[in-house]
């Protein structure tokens, strides 16, 4: 069997959401961690089998969402009272009451801002390249099928004893992943 | 491809013996569901009454850009506003685009966060129909001041060589800042709930392009259980985020009218009555255009006989909110002892636009009264009429708030009436024309329901319990 030059990983394909989780939780008793699961649609016990950890994205839309508040109410201060006051009948330039629409809004749109673009940053996205598409039946991984890839990167890697500890997983299909 | 997979207990068979509709017919699988709705984009060939209604939407948005043309040349005199009826078509097509707007966000973020995991199988177009709605909806109060070309510095805060900011204290800019936040918001959440899809239809395209196309707006999405984890965070953030914005928003709408002191305008009710309203027209649409698409494309399995009656339920609900809204208006202008208040409910309902306030009343509030009854619930055809006439009600009441209050004010003196033109006309029916063609182009060249989550609600989703322990 001519194997590739540089490997990624290995590549095991299931059925069913449950044979995926399940042979993720053996992988990681195994002693294997620098893995990913790949499934058509979220599961969250995948994430937990996978030892994840939880993630910094509400920080981040917390973030966004005070500098959009402040941002906006700052915006609307220095603009009516110090760049271009209006009297308007003696009223005082700083109407807080009138600025709290925009700044609600200014709120939100900065959260929400931060939480795509958050959430696209963090998961490293875009990528159009990834050595798993170099697997034809992949493609699937976005139908009905589901995929664990142990990658070449964890201490415990090794091609052929990984192969056959897939394998014993009762899978579809393994394969060796090209880089 | 087959799938080995053994058949798994179905929990939908439990609630069809409780007599309710299932949310998706019985027998599909991740396979299956994925082709049915990923093969209405990448047929090659699109069915006829897909090309007529094109043609027929792609007329009516010309309509809209001679009108626009026309208007740009001669000015907002070609309208039949004038002082005092200075608003006119131009903002009760506004309102009424907008609250058409809301139900997308209201089922994809507010069901939700409720769990009411029927939402699944509408949300996407309910989604892309508030896109396009809000598009038509910023189209009018743009062209209503006239010189659409100057309204940057009007109402957006740039630094311009002119040292000019706008007035942050009129409601008007709030509207600006409320309708673009949502519209920027809705792409947003639309936009990524359209990512694993995009996915799914770059590994199944056949055509080159097809596969450019997509995988470049997928981004490389690739499944992964650390994606989806973030994914699923994100999503659930934008929803929160997203619940209380589509309340404000119909809320800033309302401000617009209950901010100035024109009598039957100047009410608190306004801001809880506009957006009932809106969820009320809202649900009128989705139901318009999901009853003939399900019929049209076969989707019956998917869009249930559950999915029509809820939203019937939530727009006899929403219905009833909007007529004790009538009800309390004419009440409070009554209770005011104000005579200038006390005359807009009787002018309303005596004076020269009578039968448009009478025809008000019995689309929203008569009429709807029949979804009480089941059978009536449970007939598409019946349903489709309804939900037409609900939105003809709805636009006739944004008709009656906005010119009803403007033409008679304080002064006698300064009293006079409101008919639309032909350009009034061509301007509304254009916009018509501009949602239908953009909802034509989206049913072609997206997935118009979520395969994703419709992956998630069949029963072989289910991972067992016990293996979170092995």
């Amino acid at each position: 069997m001519a194997k590739p030059a540089t490997v990624y990983g290995v590549l095991a394909e299931f059925d069913d959401p449950n044979a995926l989780v399940a042979a993720t939780t053996r992988a990681y008793r195994e002693g294997y961690r620098r893995m990913d699961a790949y499934s058509p649609f979220p599961i969250e016990e995948l994430h937990e089998a996978l030892g994840g950890h939880h993630t910094r994205l509400p920080l981040v839309v917390l973030i966004g969402g005070i500098l959009g508040g402040v941002g906006g109410y700052a915006l609307q201060y220095w603009t009516q009272a110090i760049a271009y006051p209006i009297n308007v009948g003696g009223r005082p330039y700083h109407s807080w009451p009138a600025f709290i629409p925009v700044t609600f809004e200014c709120t939100i749109l900065a959260a929400a801002l931060s939480a795509v673009l958050g959430m696209i940053a963090l998961n490293g996205l875009p990528m159009p390249y990834h050595p798993v598409f170099n697997v034809p039946r992949f493609a699937l991984a976005s139908r009905n099928r589901f995929f664990l890839c142990i990658e070449a990167v964890d201490p415990k890697f090794d091609v052929e004893r990984t192969r056959r500890f897939l394998e014993t997983l009762e899978p579809r299909e393994v394969t060796t992943v090209a880089e | 491809m087959a799938d080995s997979l053994a058949p798994v207990e179905d929990p939908n068979r439990a609630v069809v013996a409780t007599g309710r509709p299932p949310i998706v017919a019985p027998g599909y699988t991740f396979g299956s569901v994925t082709d049915k709705i990923s093969s209405i984009v990448l047929t090659r060939r699109a069915p006829l009454g897909w090309w007529l209604g094109l043609l027929f939407a792609f007329l009516l948005f010309n309509l809209m850009m001679v009108a626009i043309t026309y208007l740009v040349v001669k000015g907002t005199g070609i309208w039949g506003i004038n002082i005092p009826v200075g608003w006119g078509f131009a903002i009760v097509n506004f309102v009424w685009w907008i609250g058409i707007g809301h139900a997308g966000t209201l089922i994809s973020a507010i069901l939700l966060l409720l769990k009411q995991t029927w939402r699944t199988s509408i949300n996407r177009f309910a989604e892309a129909m508030t896109l396009f709605a809000v598009a038509c909806a910023a189209i009018f109060p743009l062209i209503h001041t006239g010189r659409p070309w100057l309204a940057a510095y009007w109402l957006f805060p740039y630094p311009n060589t002119m040292g000019l900011w706008p007035q942050f204290r009129s409601p008007l800019i709030w509207d600006v800042f409320a309708v673009s936040t949502y519209a920027t918001v809705s792409l947003l959440f639309w936009f990524v709930g359209l990512v694993p899809d995009l996915a799914t239809l770059r590994d199944r395209s056949q055509s080159r392009i097809g596969r450019m196309v997509y995988g470049m707006l997928a981004m490389g999405w690739r499944g992964s259980a650390r994606h989806w984890h973030r994914y699923e965070m994100a999503y659930l953030l934008l929803a929160g985020l997203a619940t209380p914005l589509v309340v404000s928003v119909h809320t800033v709408v309302s401000f617009d009218f209950a901010i100035a002191i024109v009598p039957g305008w100047h009410t608190t009710i306004f801001p809880p009555y506009f957006v009932a309203g809106a969820i009320y027209s809202g649900f009128a649409m989705v139901l318009t255009l999901a009853i003939p698409i399900r019929a049209v494309y076969g989707l019956e399995d998917f869009i249930t006989m559950r999915h029509l009656q809820n939203m019937a339920k939530v727009m006899l609900v929403t219905g009833l909110i909007v007529a004790y809204g009538y009800t309390i208006e004419a009440f409070t202008a009554w209770y005011s002892a104000d005579k200038f208040e006390q005359y807009v409910p009787y002018n309303r309902m005596t004076g020269a636009y009578a039968p448009v306030y009478w025809s008000l009343i019995l689309c929203n509030v008569v009429i709807p009264q029949l979804l009480w009854f089941r059978r009536v619930r449970s007939r598409p055809v019946a349903l489709f009429v309804i939900a037409l006439v609900v939105n003809a009600g709805m636009w006739l009441e944004r008709f009656v708030i906005v010119v009803t209050s403007l033409h008679r004010d304080f002064l006698p003196s300064s009293w006079g009436m409101y008919m639309p033109t032909f350009w009034d006309w061509a301007t509304f029916v254009g916009t018509i024309g501009l949602f239908l063609t953009l909802l034509f182009l989206f049913l072609r060249f997206l997935p118009m329901i979520s395969i994703f989550e419709m992956r998630t609600i069949l029963p072989e989703a289910k991972v067992d319990e016990d293996l979170r322990v092995i």
